[in-house]
């Protein structure tokens, strides 16, 4: 079975976002593998591990730099890497979805497609059902826990409240991670040595025949949102302290 | 006039709370007209609601299928014709899980425009806001072709009251169901209590708490102050609470009225996911922990000494 992981190159979680203009922040920062698509890639490896004659392409819709990520992935152990290259940092998740899926159908036929549930950067939420609609196959998202057996996928999925949906789907289908799902593992250096000799194959837009770029959604502005200040800190007994954030909540901030 | 259509969640004739705001913010333009969609068989019991909140057609979708909550796929298609057979121009809902699942399916059904944990929105302009990297930065975006498929933030916009009269239509899906993905169950998991996404107070823990028991702490005060108790990363890491529970950019982001973080420094990753939050207070015993340089309040000291005497101090509060 080919399995696809679909995976973004993203800024730390840990990285301050510098603004650059309207729409440009400064990539200088550290990049990551977006968490999220760990757990997805993690899981694709493990399914290849049992299911003999498997395959786990990892890709990616991203600029150049995004290969960093996709030799990660070669490394924690997808056989092979696309990276389908773009211009801009920001693309449509529609535009995305689109590229990543003329880029796994010219590569072979999904019998299972992971994601992670959401991007930690623009945190659109739609890759997994966009791709789902235009594979017209079934997805499941925010997935904490995975198992297959005969055609049948059973997911279990996190909604409100910590209430867990059990779902089954046929596959071919569409899964996206949560955190909670498994433990992705860490390369280690023999890993990383080996993941340099992996094919790592980049196709541009006209490779994949899609007509011009569409943008459903279009970024206009970024805006930094400002830390506040230093607020009034309290030094006292615990008493007078929590007697005295109760008049602030009430009396000043009026949120109790 | 645009016809803004508003996905409603219900559960027995009960409107979920968060959907009247997305009432309201459908009704932002008094010339929009406000249909209010939702599945089973109780919209009279909704329809008092739905019409003081702004909603002024009801639409009741019936689908072949007799019992649609198990099949998500049928009530994303059902929503789809039903968008084309009333001719909306907007679909709205709140981006819960359930609404970033339903709204992001009939988005790509329709190969529409989707923009979730919406800030702020312009009916009128369809230029929206939402988070990029978090709480880091604000995104303003404009949504191109029609419909506009959009997902709010859950206590973003408060809900308003603007009586009209509603009518109620019964709208029946033509649609076959694939049954290709059925939702088999549905059960509680362990960390039970209100939603940290949907809350409007939250009481968060950090790796100080030290272990899964002595959240109990902040589930007593969160008690008594209706809030939902959260937690950072790393104290889920460190397995003393569910991953529902973390708050921060690998988590859950929050905008609540008040968010108390105890024993929890301020990392950027975590502020990305809360500092959105009316009001922040720190409780902490380590003066230099960097969430004292950007929260409204802090109590320094023992967050085991602060949290009981505030849940003490809220409890008898109440009878004073």
């Amino acid at each position: 079975m080919k399995i696809y992981a679909c995976i973004k190159h993203v800024p730390d979680t840990a990285a301050n976002i510098r603004l650059l203009g309207a729409m440009d922040f400064d990539e200088t920062v550290k990049f990551i593998m977006n968490p999220y698509d760990e757990y997805a890639l993690e899981q694709a490896l493990q399914i290849r591990d049992q299911e003999g004659g498997s395959e786990v392409v990892a890709v990616t819709v991203g600029k150049e730099s995004a290969a960093v990520t996709l030799r990660s992935a070669l490394a924690m152990g997808a056989d092979r890497g696309i990276l389908v290259k773009t211009e801009s940092y920001f693309t449509d998740s529609l535009e995305t979805s689109r590229l990543l899926q003329k880029a796994i159908e010219m590569d072979g036929s999904p019998g299972l497609i992971f994601t992670g549930k959401q991007s930690v950067d623009t945190e659109g939420m739609q890759i997994p059902f966009r791709l789902a609609a235009l594979f017209d196959l079934p997805v499941a998202v925010n997935v904490t826990a995975f198992s297959m057996a005969g055609g049948t996928v059973t997911v279990e999925r996190e909604m409100e409240g910590d209430v867990r949906e059990v779902i089954e789907m046929s596959i071919p289908c569409i899964v996206g991670a949560a955190k909670g799902l498994n433990r992705p593992r860490c390369p280690t250096l023999p890993d990383m040595m080996k993941a340099k000799k992996k094919e790592l194959k980049v196709v541009n837009r006209a490779d994949l025949q899609i007509q011009k770029p569409i943008q459903t959604v279009e970024l206009l502005e970024l805006q930094p949102v400002p830390d506040r200040g230093r607020g009034r800190i309290l030094k006292d007994s615990t008493e007078n302290m929590v007697h005295e954030l109760l008049r602030l909540l009430r009396d000043e901030a009026k949120v109790i | 006039m645009a016809r803004i259509g508003v996905l409603i969640e219900e559960k027995g004739g009960e409107v979920k709370k968060t959907n009247l705001g997305a009432l309201t913010a459908a009704r932002q333009d008094a010339v929009n007209e406000v249909y209010a969609l939702l599945f089973g068989d109780h919209a009279e019991a909704c329809r008092e609601v739905l019409q003081r909140y702004g909603a002024e057609k009801i639409v009741a979708i019936r689908t072949p299928e007799p019992n649609p909550a198990s099949f998500p796929e049928a009530q994303a298609s059902a929503l789809c014709h039903a968008m084309d057979a009333f001719r909306l121009d907007a679909l709205l809902g709140v981006a819960g899980q359930y609404g970033k699942d339903m709204l992001a399916r009939v988005a790509s059904l329709k190969g529409a425009p989707l923009v979730l944990d919406c800030l702020e929105i312009d009916l009128s302009s369809g230029i929206v806001k939402k988070s990029h990297f978090s709480g880091k930065t604000t995104a303003t975006l404009r949504l191109n072709g029609r419909p506009w498929i959009l997902g709010i933030r859950p206590n973003i916009f408060p809900e308003i009251v603007d009586h009209r009269k509603a009518e109620i239509l019964t709208y029946r899906a033509p649609i076959p169901n694939s049954k290709r993905l059925v939702i088999r169950e549905s059960r509680q998991g362990a960390a039970g209590g209100p939603d940290v996404s949907e809350a409007e107070i939250i009481i968060s823990g950090g790796r100080p708490l030290g272990s899964a028991e002595n959240f109990k702490i902040l589930r007593d005060c969160a008690a008594v102050l209706g809030a939902a108790v959260g937690a950072s990363r790393a104290a889920v890491d460190a397995g003393f609470a569910a991953h529902a529970m973390q708050v921060g950019q690998t988590g859950k982001t929050v905008s609540p009225r008040l968010y108390i973080a105890c024993g929890i420094s301020g990392s950027v990753q975590h502020f990305a996911g809360m500092k959105t939050s009316k009001i922040i207070v720190a409780i902490n015993n380590d003066a230099d922990a960097p969430i004292f340089g950007k929260c409204d309040y802090g109590l320094l000291g023992d967050l085991f000494d602060v949290v009981p005497a505030l849940t003490r101090a809220l409890g008898s509060g109440r009878t004073e």
